[in-house]
């Protein structure tokens, strides 16, 4: 297998984008990824394009051909475009796939993009097209919603390790204040613990703000070998591991209803295929759905015991300063989770940390990052571990 | 859902019939044609159950799904039957009587409904013990 690098990065605003169609989203971002890596439209060999539910949320399938068309690469240079979908953990899955095509030596530069449009639609479509990432006939038949799902995870971590709605809530404070220093964010504003408590209950115990947002986007990154990442940049982003894991699409088939399996299993393929632990991680953007996610995604990615995450996250050990920033971009609470787009947004934003073009939520010393993207309940985990070394 | 796809799962929706593996003996609701265990070498027959089982965590859901609104705020939770598996279902009590560990027992009941004139979708719901 050979070794492959990010070499250029591109991402739109994330939000609610009413001015702004689809296929705009998608043409912004991959052109400024493609200018940002200074590649010729001839030179790339395939696109990968993360998607959810085009279907549902702008009633549009075959997404790679409108993709790859509305890009101006389909007429006349036939790039090859595949649309890969693992519900929210769609943009990964299209990075694993890029980064796959590359290091088996098929390809040498190529796209992978990710994109969802979900504002086209009203809450309740958009509510029940995210739903269809649970099991439709055994739980959203029977009334679960996405929201619910995560509850029940928060209810039994609360109940085993003492974890409080303060802690969950110190997740979202934490990435609200991150997402005031990262200009593609939704929520750019402060939130306190109070105002977390305070917002409505969606589904006991997590309120409104334990929730990430409906929104917009679209990212892009270009990977190409190794070899010839110098030719392109002086400072190329290697990829030090792709790993993928699945586990059961219902949470109720879980052995522990707390730990996402897919998540523990796919970062130890990851640490194993980096040769890495835990400790070597400088930051990571993981898949911070509710605040629970990320509290369960930082025990399960090995930095903290099991149940001890809402305790750190509200000691500060998980903010930027502290042992191990997670969510610099702000997370999907605060910088926004057009879902799609959130697994190739989470690699933009390691690949600035790691040029140290973070601007003013830079983590200092930054040499090796993890991305972390999770589909529905758990169904899915990928994760990805990047370095400035080789 | 269309009418064909609610049919054709009328028995384990609403007599709670799951299946088990006959080789190593795990009980499966919902159903499942494959035993993970055994894989090829499992032999799975339909197993009713006797629908009792304890809360194993739950929630209390304000923001229902599509076709539930009228039911909101209520209870949902994983449910671990007592020959072994859990599912997903509705706990028909009081919010303050939820409680983790309760025991709660199978009803039919009416789940939810797609529209004034579309489809009503019945099946199990649960009761305190």
């Amino acid at each position: 297998m050979r070794d492959v690098a990010i070499i250029g990065i591109g991402c739109t605003n994330f939000g609610e984008l009413w001015d702004r169609s689809f296929r705009d989203l998608f043409v912004e971002a991959g052109l400024s990824a493609i200018e940002d890596s200074g590649i010729q439209g001839e030179e790339i060999d395939s696109m990968y394009v993360g998607n959810m539910s085009g279907g549902r949320f702008v009633e549009q399938e075959h997404i790679g051909s409108l993709i790859v068309d509305y890009a101006g690469l389909a007429s006349n240079l036939h790039i090859p475009a595949t649309r890969v979908e693992a519900a929210c953990a769609s943009g990964g899955l299209a990075l694993r796939q890029a980064i796959l095509s590359v290091a088996s030596g098929y390809d040498n530069v190529v796209v992978a993009a990710g994109a969802e449009k979900m504002t086209d639609v009203g809450m309740d479509t958009a509510t029940d097209a995210l739903a269809a990432a649970a099991d439709r006939e055994w739980e959203g038949i029977m009334g679960a919603t996405f929201p619910g799902l995560y509850a029940m995870i928060a209810r039994l971590h609360m109940h085993t390790y003492g974890t409080t709605s303060e802690q969950l809530a110190a997740a979202s404070v934490k990435n609200h204040h991150n997402g005031t220093m990262n200009p593609i964010a939704q929520f750019k504003n402060e939130i306190s613990i109070d105002m977390v408590l305070n917002s409505n209950m969606v589904a006991n115990p997590l309120h409104m703000f334990d929730c990430s947002p409906i929104s917009d986007g679209a990212s892009a990154v270009v990977v190409v070998a190794a070899d010839i990442a110098r030719k392109y940049t002086d400072i190329p982003v290697y990829v030090k591991a792709s790993a993928q894991a699945s586990g059961s699409i219902s949470l109720h088939d879980r052995a522990d209803i707390t730990t996402l399996d897919a998540s523990v299993v796919a970062g130890q393929r990851a640490y194993k295929m980096a040769g890495m632990t835990p400790d070597d991680i400088d930051m990571v953007e993981v898949h911070d759905c509710f605040t629970i996610a990320e509290i369960c995604a930082i025990e399960d990615l090995g930095f903290f015991r099991k149940g001890d995450g809402g305790r750190a996250t509200e000691a500060g050990e998980t903010a930027i300063g502290g042992r191990i920033p997670v969510n610099t971009s702000g997370g999907l609470k605060a910088c926004g989770h057009p879902v799609g787009a959130t697994g190739i947004k989470q690699a933009v934003e390691i690949t600035q940390q790691l040029r140290g073009t973070a601007g003013k939520r830079q983590v200092d010393g930054a040499e090796v990052g993890m991305t972390h993207n999770v589909g529905g309940s758990g169904g899915t985990a990928v994760v990805h571990i990047f370095s400035r070394n080789r | 859902m269309t009418v064909a796809r609610f049919w054709r799962k009328i028995p384990h929706r609403y007599n709670l019939i799951g299946t088990r593996c006959t080789t190593c003996g795990e009980h499966y609701f919902p159903p499942r044609q494959m035993c993970p265990t055994c894989r090829r070498e499992g032999k799975i027959e339909d197993h009713k159950f006797r629908g009792n089982g304890e809360v194993v965590t739950y929630t209390v859901i304000h923001t229902a799904a599509k076709g539930y609104e009228m039911q909101a705020p209520y209870n949902l939770a994983i449910i671990k039957l007592d020959e072994g598996p859990s599912l997903t279902g509705q706990v028909i009590c009081r919010q303050d009587e939820m409680e983790i560990g309760m025991r709660v027992r199978s009803v039919f009941r009416k789940l939810g409904e797609e529209s004034n004139k579309g489809m009503i979708y019945y099946g199990t719901k649960f009761i305190p013990e």
